[in-house]
């Protein structure tokens, strides 16, 4: 397994690239350690793909250079690269039986067959796939396929690193929570270098050690899912992650205060003081605030409410945007005129987007 | 598909048409066909029945059996070179862009000449006095003459067929090609495939059908054969490229002879027939197993 | 490697080599194509083609050819689809033995019927008539039709029927207005793979015209054995022959590679 390492790395699928936005990355310095597990995480388009065939060695970038431990690899090709990938639709060699399938990698790499037999027995052993290993591949579901392509990339033990790329968009649900429990067993077990791309962000922040989190060729933050959750440092990164995503209400800034409408909420933290008013935004959790009862808090409007088996839900407007509010399934709606109240403990301040770090 | 077909008895009405029109075109002249194979006539429009007198004639008469094997012989040739070779073309074709649309057009060019100038033009192209192969190669010392010596005509027929229907093979092989899905080259440039390994595994597989489609169509073809040759060869020097088809047609409008042309007619389909229904059987119990391919 | 990208170059050559020549003929008096073999005229003239468009007796055969392509076409297909829908939507009485039979028409030898609809056309009053070539013709395009249109029907998810039926669509305007546009291209590949079979065919056209609706390549091979052979006007009846087919190759260009797998791949 090897590091990878990536300097001002930038893609355009265009010829001759002029203008930034003619770039599906945006000159990314990376640094993904030996042994760790990233996840990319994005919406669609937002060039987490692109990075990952880079990566591979299927696609060759603009400009910018990739280092695997400090090898220059950036004109090397998939072949040369010894990385494994898995795909969104699984691959698996059809023809072949699930033994053929496993030691297809060894034997193009020209393994004694004895060799080749052990590996796939071992591989077969791992991912529980011994009792299928004389089926033909065509025949297996695609949980059991998406296993098959993992394993072709395990058995070798030249891997740089194993790449996913959105592998369990075609995995029916029940399978998914036992493919993603084996690969957070494998990463453990054997301290793989993987890197996984996805636009869900279950499988990002259960699945990774690290979340880098990609908006328009850019990695707005990487950090572990608690860090992501608790202090996003973009809003980008606020809305995409937690379900529903963070609040953010536009405010004004007296210095230790942070003023909506007619409400001021103390935000107990010094900041530096030259924050630009008029980009201020106060982020909040939807777990961080409650109806409050006392008469108190921001004025809002109910729009609706979800119920889910252990939280509830309630969308509302409040001071010209929306917000929702998540509450324990057990607690009731205020009837009436509803207000809400910011825990300001756990309440950020951003500003033109970006996260205002506390001065200590 | 997840929704099944439905048992509809009223969608008859909807094949009707093609029914009537077929079997106008199909069942009438093949009941002719039938009529015309168990009687003799002495001409005043006087019929009387043989039985089966023709089919014996024919089956015994070696002139069927010389036809037959010149027949075979010259199907096998044709697909042993055209589905290697149009299979080939098809692996260098470009995938997209304005040259793989022009390799299209070139490469349907012979499929779209009626069969009679696809003949004239190669009757002139290997003449040995105005054509250009004929002179070209026997200007490199090479004796050649194909409306003499029987081993020049069969180069010229079968290379002449080769022109015509190489491309449909091709045609089909590269569509069947464009099916394979890009992250199937990818995973196995990623597995480290050789350009064979990607082929047998990769490519291979899923030009099955295709493959299916292409020597079905060009069996039945090359053994229906008949305006090309005919007009380069006229079936000969001698009987040496007198076809199936030929022969028949001499048989039935060059020498008038109904009742043994009707016979031979009906052995000939009956053959055709035999060979699609039996390699079609042996392919499909090969294709039985569950088709999971998304 | 090198030899992949070669040998479909290698083949296109072999492919313009002929017709290149034929061409180059078609601008050659006979006279010099007979005393000198030239790459390239070294008298150019449009002789040949001049004999040919002013005489109706050749370009008849143009016209002929033409009129009975096109209507087969139109017959062939408009018969072809609801047929088509019908293989690729219900299950009915006999619908695989139907479907078979339909195809092993396609492998009936022409030669084996070319006498009978000599007589079947004669009977009816048809012979040397358009509608007679037309209608033979068919023998082979309809269940060509029919496969080609039941591959690409296949391929149009069942779900869009019923979707249209719940939607209050009746069957007519469903199949005009959603069905029909869904395969247009479909639609387009089996009419240029009928008017590709019936173009080229030329012994059953022959079997069944004398005068009146006689096919331009009937006529060629006429004046091959009867005029003392003018190999110049010979070429350019050929080269004229392959102008059709290279107009509706150019149309269906990027169509061509699904149509050749008949919609199956």
């Amino acid at each position: 397994m090897a590091q990878i390492e990536t300097t001002g790395l930038s893609h355009s699928y265009q010829p001759q690239p002029g203008y930034p936005q003619d770039f599906v990355l945006k000159k990314l310095d990376l640094n993904l350690l030996d042994g760790h597990a990233y996840a990319l995480l994005g919406p669609s388009g937002c060039g987490k793909s692109t990075l990952l065939r880079i990566i591979s060695g299927l696609l060759q970038p603009t400009q910018g250079r990739i280092h695997f431990d400090g090898k220059d690899v950036t004109h090397l090709d998939a072949r040369q690269r010894h990385v494994a990938e898995v795909f969104q639709f699984p691959v698996v060699y059809e023809t072949m039986s699930v033994f053929d399938n496993l030691a297809f990698p060894l034997r193009n790499r020209g393994l004694d067959r004895e060799a080749i037999a052990e590996r796939v027995a071992d591989v077969a052993r791992l991912l529980d796939l011994t009792e299928q290993l004389t089926l033909k591949s065509a025949a297996l579901s695609a949980g059991a396929r998406q296993l098959v392509s993992l394993g072709r990339g395990l058995v070798r033990t030249d891997v740089n690193a194993i790449l996913f790329d959105e592998p369990l968009t075609v995995i029916d649900p029940q399978e998914k929570w036992h493919l993603r429990t084996r690969l957070k067993q494998l990463h453990r077990q054997f301290a793989l270098t993987m890197v996984y791309v996805t636009h869900d962000q279950t499988e990002a922040l259960t699945f990774a050690d690290t979340v880098m989190v990609m908006h328009n060729g850019r990695i707005l933050q990487s950090g572990s899912p608690s860090e992501l959750f608790e202090r996003p440092e973009h809003t980008f990164v606020g809305r995409f992650i937690g379900s529903p995503g963070m609040n953010f209400l536009r405010c004004q800034f007296d210095g230790n205060a942070a003023i909506i409408g007619d409400q001021s909420i103390p935000l107990q933290k010094s900041y530096s003081a030259d924050i630009d008013d008029h980009s201020c935004e106060l982020g909040f959790r939807p777990e961080s605030c409650t109806f409050s009862r006392d008469g108190s808090g921001i004025a809002a409007q109910l729009i609706n409410v979800d119920c889910t088996s252990r939280r509830k839900i309630a969308y509302l407007d409040a001071a010209g945007s929306s917000i929702c509010v998540s509450l324990p399934a057990d607690q009731d709606i205020p009837a009436d005129s509803h207000r809400i109240r910011i825990d300001p403990q756990r309440a950020l301040l951003y500003s033109a987007d970006r996260l205002v770090e506390e001065s200590r | 598909m997840s929704v099944a077909k439905r048992n509809y008895p009223k969608a008859w009405l909807l094949v009707l048409p093609v029914v009537l029109m077929v079997a106008f075109n199909a069942v009438i002249p093949l009941m002719t066909v039938v009529n015309y194979s168990v009687q003799d006539t002495f001409g005043n429009n006087q019929f009387f029945w043989v039985g089966l007198e023709w089919f014996e004639e024919v089956l015994r008469s070696g002139r069927f059996g010389d036809a037959l094997g010149r027949q075979l012989l010259f199907t096998t040739l044709v697909l042993l070179i055209e589905i290697p070779l149009g299979l080939m073309i098809a692996l260098g074709l470009p995938k997209s862009g304005w040259r793989a649309s022009s390799y299209m057009m070139l490469l349907a060019l012979p499929l779209l000449i009626p069969w009679n100038v696809v003949g004239t033009i190669w009757q002139i192209f290997g003449r040995v006095d105005i054509g250009l192969a004929g002179s070209a190669i026997n200007a490199v010392g090479i004796d050649y003459n194909y409306t003499q010596d029987a081993l020049d005509a069969w180069i010229t027929v079968i290379a002449m067929d080769v022109w015509h229907w190489t491309s449909l093979v091709a045609l089909l092989c590269y569509s069947g090609l464009k099916s394979v899905p890009e992250v199937y080259y990818q995973a196995a440039a990623i597995d480290g495939a050789s350009r064979w390994a990607i082929f047998r595994y990769v490519q291979l597989p899923r030009l099955r059908q295709v493959l299916i489609i292409a020597f079905l169509l060009r069996f039945m073809d090359s053994f229906m054969i008949y305006t090309e040759p005919f007009v380069v060869t006229g079936g000969g020097p001698g009987n040496a490229t007198t076809f199936l088809s030929i022969d028949l047609v001499k048989l039935a409008l060059g020498q008038f002879d109904l009742g043994q042309a009707a016979a031979m007619s009906l052995i000939y389909f009956l053959i055709v027939l035999l060979v699609c229904w039996l390699f079609y059987t042996i392919m499909s119990v090969g294709d039985s197993q569950p088709d999971t391919r998304q | 490697m090198k030899f992949r990208k070669i040998l479909p170059r290698a083949h296109v050559i072999f492919i313009l080599l002929p017709v290149y020549w034929l061409v180059n003929m078609s601008f050659k008096s006979n006279q010099e194509i007979l005393s000198t073999l030239s790459l390239w005229p070294q008298d150019f003239t449009l002789e040949n083609y001049a004999t040919i468009l002013t005489d109706p007796s050749w370009y008849s055969g143009y016209i002929n050819s033409l009129i009975y392509v096109l209507l087969n076409t139109v017959i062939s297909v408009s018969i072809a689809l609801p047929a088509a829908y019908a293989f690729s939507r219900y299950r009915f009485l006999g619908d695989k033995h139907l479907f078979f039979w339909l195809l092993s028409n396609r492998m009936a030898p022409p030669a084996v019927f070319a006498l009978p609809f000599f007589q079947l056309y004669s009977s009816i009053g048809l012979f040397d008539t358009h509608l007679a070539v037309a209608l033979a013709h068919t023998l082979f395009n309809v269940p060509l039709a029919v496969w080609i249109l039941e591959g690409f029907m296949s391929s149009v998810p069942r779900e869009i029927d019923e979707t249209a039926q719940i939607d209050g669509y009746s069957f007519p305007r469903f199949f005009t207005k959603i069905f029909a546009p869904m395969i247009a291209s479909g639609i387009g590949v089996t009419a240029f793979f009928c008017f590709m079979f019936s173009w080229v065919e030329l012994l059953l056209a022959r079997t069944l015209t004398s005068v009146s609706a006689k096919p331009i390549s009937a006529i060629m091979t006429r004046t091959v054995s009867a005029s003392g052979l003018d190999w110049g006007v010979l070429a350019a009846a050929g080269t004229l022959t392959i102008i059709p087919g290279m107009l509706v190759i150019y149309f269906v260009r990027n169509h061509i590679a699904r149509g050749f797998a008949m919609g199956r791949v």
